[in-house]
């Protein structure tokens, strides 16, 4: 009898593990002694970026001595999957990351999260633009606070472009890229990566395609059921360019069993000249290469995603909005050490250091890569940011829309059936 | 009469085996060491199956408590959904290879080297070497083999100044590709419990078939085979209720894709309900999934103990 269970025995022994890890680790850091403690629960992140939270939980706990503040990381997908239950039982954090969307909107409805309209109205929310508070917003109550966003944009690999005789300066809108990808490929030049076995880097093209096509406004009323809701003309035109695009055969060989970890890599070594990634894979794509040196600054430029005809949304950006929630009954030192570490001071070090690019009104000046700036600039000038489908769906829809965008890729779905696909998850979510 | 009697006697005979237990300890032996695994069974057992079949009736994605429900809109979903259909069929091919490719090969295998010589001991652990390999590890591994860009198969065809292939995001080759390391991974096992019961088959019986002239194979066929049935049915079992469990290899390999084609039921309830956060939707998964594994445990047992006793 056992025996039936023993797969789902195994998950429950590696959650479990993962659960009791987190638990053990949670109890270490209340046994501090200090009069109040606040604990924040990040994903897992780079060594750079853990020693930027140590510095800034160094200078807080110098000026606040009764509070003592612990940063736990968990591993992204387990993070996802822990979280639910994390929130629901005594050892809920008291600061968790979030991506906001649904996935904040279920924390919110379930009653997991402290309500920060009142504290960000005094002074807080105006550090930040508005799209970045809206990630956070449900219904006119704020719920979170940004700390950083990301753009979805083409890596682009100048030197591969220049032999197929391609400016990238003009590369503006979806038929230059259509051209770009047959005058590459008459070069025998693999146009653009993908590491379409991961779902969410191919979910770039279907998600940042409807965003241009629908806008925001066009995603937010097909959330809510207006004009067809996801089978609406603007998702079902998404996938037809998506499939389009992929009959040109832009991506390389073997492209559904390339991860995304690979794809980086494989565009440092210079073997595609495009790759649609977010702005964070400069480093990372540097140090998977071969060389370690990826591909040289001089050839290398990030250009937002291009416009399409008719396009709604062509003024409107597509990327990450990442933050942090409070939990209901997490103290007021919770939220004032919340809003010491998103501070301008703090916001300006992050960029200054190269984590990330933050989102606090010029914090951007002290971004040091040209390739950072270039992605706050689409940012600035973008009207709406629209945060990744996968996330500001939730997780269900979201994973359905991986889903779709890889299928369509390889045309083994039609437009209408992938979009109908997504409606029925965003129906049943 | 008869019948009174009869029923009287039945009667005191049980007063009279209760009284005998009682008298004897046993009784109270049964009462205190059968809570301890009554309860744990039902904790972790009992429990756990009862929550699931509850919370496959609501929709809810892990917050708060369901509140949602929605009768038996999750498993009417369950069952018209593509997918799943997928992961049954692959769920059922991975049975019928488990049955009718691996353990014949076992067999087969166990045959040749059931006998204890060092030559043999070597065979036996070399063949045994991918059940030892955690799944994780042998999914890994080939993954890698299956590579078309640095993998052994891109090296091979490289070699051979072709194109390379890409097994793992290939639609049709992908599963088969899944079914072989299986296979691979555990004819191993399966052909340890056949050298075992082949070692115990009396040496006389294949000494007598051989004297009468029977050829090699046809000692195994009528001797060999016939007196390690037990055996056969016993590894049948497994490979069957293996087959229902496989996740771990699956996963590394290609983690149920491209385009959701390697499914089988348990990474089907994985990805659809635990890592999308459909509790109640993986919970009706995971009961088709019970009922699946009883049922078939329920006919296989009672079928091949009756012919165990034919």
């Amino acid at each position: 009898m056992i025996a039936f269970n023993r797969p789902d025995c195994g998950h429950m022994v590696r959650r479990n593990l993962v659960a009791a890890i987190a638990v053990a680790s949670v109890l270490g850091s209340v046994a501090a002694v200090a009069d109040s403690s606040v604990r924040v629960l990040r994903v897992e992140v780079s060594d750079i970026e853990k020693q930027y939270y140590n510095d800034v939980v160094a200078e807080y706990e110098a000026q606040h001595p009764d509070v003592d503040v612990e940063f736990e990381y968990i591993a992204n997908e387990a993070y996802k999957t822990r979280l639910p239950t994390l929130l629901q039982s005594d050892l809920r954090p008291d600061i968790y990351y979030s991506w906001g969307g649904e996935g904040l909107r279920d924390q919110v409805e379930a009653g997991f999260v402290r309500d920060l309209t009142e504290p960000m109205q005094e002074g807080w929310k105006e550090l930040y633009p508005e799209s970045a508070v809206s990630a956070f917003t449900l219904d006119g109550r704020v719920y979170g606070a940004p700390l950083y966003a990301t753009v979805v944009g083409f890596w682009v690999n100048t030197a591969l472009t220049d032999q197929a005789g391609i400016d990238v300066e003009a590369l503006k809108t979806w038929q230059d890229l259509e051209a770009a990808v047959a005058a590459l490929k008459d070069k025998g030049i693999t146009p653009v990566v993908v590491g379409a076995k991961d779902g969410w880097p191919m979910h770039f093209y279907w998600g940042a395609l409807a965003t241009r096509l629908a806008g925001g406004d066009g995603i937010e009323a097909a959330r809510n059921g207006e004009n067809g809701g996801f089978t609406g003309d603007a998702f079902v035109r998404a996938g037809e360019m998506l499939q389009e695009f992929a009959q040109l055969e832009p991506f390389q060989s073997g492209f559904m069993s390339t991860t995304y970890e690979r794809a980086s890599a494989m565009f440092g070594d210079g073997e595609a000249a495009l790759h649609l990634m977010g702005d964070w894979d400069y480093l990372p794509s540097r140090e998977r290469s071969v060389s370690g040196e990826g591909v040289p600054d001089e050839n290398l430029e990030f250009i937002a995603f291009p416009t399409v005809a008719e396009g709604a949304g062509n003024t409107h950006s597509f990327g990450g909005m990442n933050g942090f929630a409070v939990t209901r009954g997490a103290s007021d030192e919770a939220i004032d050490f919340l809003r010491f570490l998103l501070n301008e001071e703090n916001q300006r070090e992050a960029a200054r250091r190269g984590i990330f690019v933050p989102v606090a009104h010029g914090s951007e000046e002290e971004l040091l890569t040209p390739y950072a700036r270039r992605a706050a600039d689409i940012l600035a000038e973008s009207t709406f940011h629209q945060v990744f489908l996968d996330q500001a769906l939730g997780t269900s829809v979201g994973a359905t829309v991986n889903d779709i965008s890889a299928d369509l890729a390889q045309g083994v779905t039609t437009p209408e059936e992938a979009a109908e696909r997504v409606e029925e998850a965003w129906q049943f979510r | 009469m008869t019948i009174m009697t009869r029923s009287a006697v039945h009667k005191r005979s049980t007063t009279d085996r209760i009284r005998k237990n009682v008298v004897s300890g046993r009784l109270s032996a049964v009462l205190i060491l059968l809570p301890p695994a009554l309860i744990l069974f039902s904790l972790f057992v009992i429990l756990p199956l009862v929550d699931a079949a509850y919370y496959s009736g609501f929709s809810w994605n892990g917050y708060g408590s369901p509140s949602d429900f929605v009768g038996t809109e999750n498993y009417r979903r369950l069952l018209d959904h593509s997918v799943f259909h997928t992961a049954l069929w692959n769920t059922a091919k991975l049975i019928l290879v488990s049955l009718l490719v691996q353990m014949p090969l076992a067999l087969g295998l166990a045959l040749l080297v059931y006998r204890r010589t060092p030559t043999n001991t070597l065979f036996r652990l070399v063949f045994f070497l991918p059940y030892i390999l955690a799944e994780v590890a042998a999914g890994l591994i080939w993954s890698f083999v299956f590579d078309g860009d640095y993998g052994i198969t891109a090296m091979m065809f490289q070699a051979l100044g072709e194109d390379s292939v890409y097994v793992l995001s290939d639609h049709q080759w992908a599963f088969p590709a899944i079914m072989t390391v299986i296979v691979w991974k555990y004819f191993g096992f399966h052909m340890m419990i056949y050298i075992a019961a082949l070692q115990g088959v009396p040496n006389d019986l294949v000494e007598a078939a051989r004297l009468e002239g029977a050829r090699p194979r046809q000692i195994a066929w009528f001797v060999q085979i016939p007196m390690i049935k037990h055996a056969l049915v016993v590894s049948g079992f497994f490979a069957i209720i293996g087959s229902l469990q496989i996740f771990d290899i699956i996963i590394p390999m290609t983690n149920g894709g491209p385009s959701n084609s390697t499914h089988t039921i348990v990474t089907y309830l994985y990805s659809f309900g635990l890592s999308r956060l459909n509790i109640g939707f993986g919970s009706a998964a995971a009961v088709v999934l019970f009922v699946l594994a009883i049922a078939i445990a329920f006919f296989y047992q009672r079928n091949t103990t009756r012919e165990g006793q034919a």
